[in-house]
């Protein structure tokens, strides 16, 4: 069994899960409680990867990361490496494709909250930031575990993207997605099998758990 | 300290338009028909709305002035802020709801013994009764030392017995608050039990006349009319 495909599979949701929950924070709140022109249209650009091919994402993704595209050139520029086939550039391909499911609960976690209770600190004497902090967030703890865990899954499963910037290689950018896949083209069904295998009970506890959580916030 | 404010805005059905003063150790309230401006008026006072023109003047402090531009946001003004419903954090117990802004922690304790929910300090808002919350609002509100007191309708949601505990609760601490307090309702026999002042306001003007003619000759539906003459009906309704 490929452990090291596991591995780096458990590694890049993690890292994901973590990075996308502190950057979508911040965009939920804007979009649950700012008013600005354009906002419909920068909410639904925010979640077009939601609705894109993987392949179609991962494809420009490979523009922009490749030496020629600018993310690519800049990396470049600072740390002489390449973006494409490592894990750092796997890792933010990853991100980009799992932002809709980290802002979107999250929210509407935020939204739910009574504006009464903000109106409630700010006289109290709590600035926006502290009323972030010490009022929305852990009001809406629900909404953010089940934003964590959808983006932990999704990320678990991500393979089209991944493949287009990051390839295969062990121990960098063979996530367990593209393992199976490769298994199953050299007709090694039980390798295959064995990986796939391993999904089904992460998946199965981590869905369990998102409908506690919902079931918990709706009391 | 005297709070004073002057100030117009345009709301969708009719305009805001108001004149008052009040000082401390005082209690003004305003009674008027709901949806009649009163709300607004308080979130003004507390700078969570904004008007169009007109001033707002707390002792030397200029909260608003539409001429000099002047804003002071709702953090800085310093005041007291008890909501209709109730607005303690649900993830709070009630002690740390009362403690949320308080200026000296230990203060919290005598408030609540003063307001007997002491053996209820460390539990949710959910799991109390709703005049319990309130009197944890009002705890709240206080221990922040506010220098002005706002209420807007604070004991309406609650059952009649319980409001007329309250409604004498909050008149025997009146002597002891050092502040003016602002007081919203839309009960006469409310506001004439608690009242130093009384600001009746309808459609977003101040009504003198609007008491009076509730109570004698030209009720706007003949159940509140007997309701305000009649105080034992006003149980009912």
């Amino acid at each position: 069994m490929d452990y090291l495909a596991l591995y780096v599979t458990l590694k890049l949701a993690l890292v994901t899960t973590i990075f996308l929950m502190l950057m979508a924070a911040p965009i939920a709140y804007v979009l649950a409680y700012l008013r600005f022109p354009g906002k419909s249209l920068l909410e639904a650009f925010i979640y077009l990867p939601m609705a894109l091919p993987p392949t179609a994402i991962g494809f420009y993704l490979l523009i922009v990361m490749g030496p020629k595209g600018f993310a690519g050139k800049a990396w470049g520029f600072f740390t002489g490496d390449s973006l494409l086939f490592t894990f750092i550039g796997i890792t933010i391909a990853s991100i980009i494709y799992s932002i809709p499911f980290a802002v979107q609960p999250m929210k509407a976690a935020f939204a739910k909250i009574d504006r009464r209770l903000l109106d409630a600190a700010y006289v109290l004497g709590l600035s926006k930031r502290s009323a972030f902090l010490r009022v929305i967030i852990p009001n809406s703890l629900g909404g953010i575990a089940a934003a964590a865990i959808l983006v932990f899954l999704h990320s678990i499963g991500a393979f089209g993207v991944l493949l287009m910037v990051g390839g295969s290689i062990p121990g960098e950018t063979k996530v367990a997605s593209i393992a199976i896949y490769e298994a199953v083209e050299t007709m090694n069904y039980r390798a295959a099998g064995m990986i796939a295998l391993s999904f089904i009970p992460i998946s199965y506890v981590f869905l369990l758990l998102i409908n506690k959580l919902n079931k918990d916030s709706n009391i | 300290m005297t709070i004073s404010a002057s100030f117009k805005k345009r709301l969708k059905y009719f305009e805001l338009d108001i004149s008052f003063s009040c000082p401390s150790e005082n209690m003004m309230v305003m009674i008027g028909p709901s949806g009649g401006g009163k709300t607004t008026i308080i979130r003004i006072l507390a700078g969570l709305d904004t008007p169009d023109e007109g001033k707002i003047i707390f002792g030397d402090d200029i909260w608003f002035d539409s001429a000099m531009r002047i804003n002071v946001s709702p953090q800085k003004r310093r005041l007291g802020y008890v909501f209709q419903d109730y607005t303690l954090f649900p993830h709070l117990t009630m002690y740390e709801n009362a403690a949320f802004a308080a200026v000296n922690k230990k203060e919290v304790y005598e408030l609540f013994e003063l307001f007997k929910i002491g053996h209820l300090r460390n539990r949710k808002p959910h799991r109390v009764s709703g005049g319990e919350r309130q009197r944890c609002a009002i705890c709240q509100t206080l221990a922040r030392h506010p220098r002005l007191l706002l209420l807007d309708e604070p004991f309406s949601a609650l059952d009649t017995i319980t409001r007329r505990g309250l409604r004498e609760e909050l008149k025997n601490l009146k002597g002891s608050l050092s502040f003016p307090i602002i007081y919203v309702t839309h009960d006469i026999n409310e506001a004439l039990f608690l009242a130093d002042e009384i600001l009746p306001v309808v459609d977003g003007k101040n009504d003198d006349g609007w008491m009076q003619r509730m109570i004698t000759r030209e009720p706007s539906d003949a159940l509140s009319a007997r309701a305000a003459r009649e105080p034992r009906l006003a149980l009912v309704y």
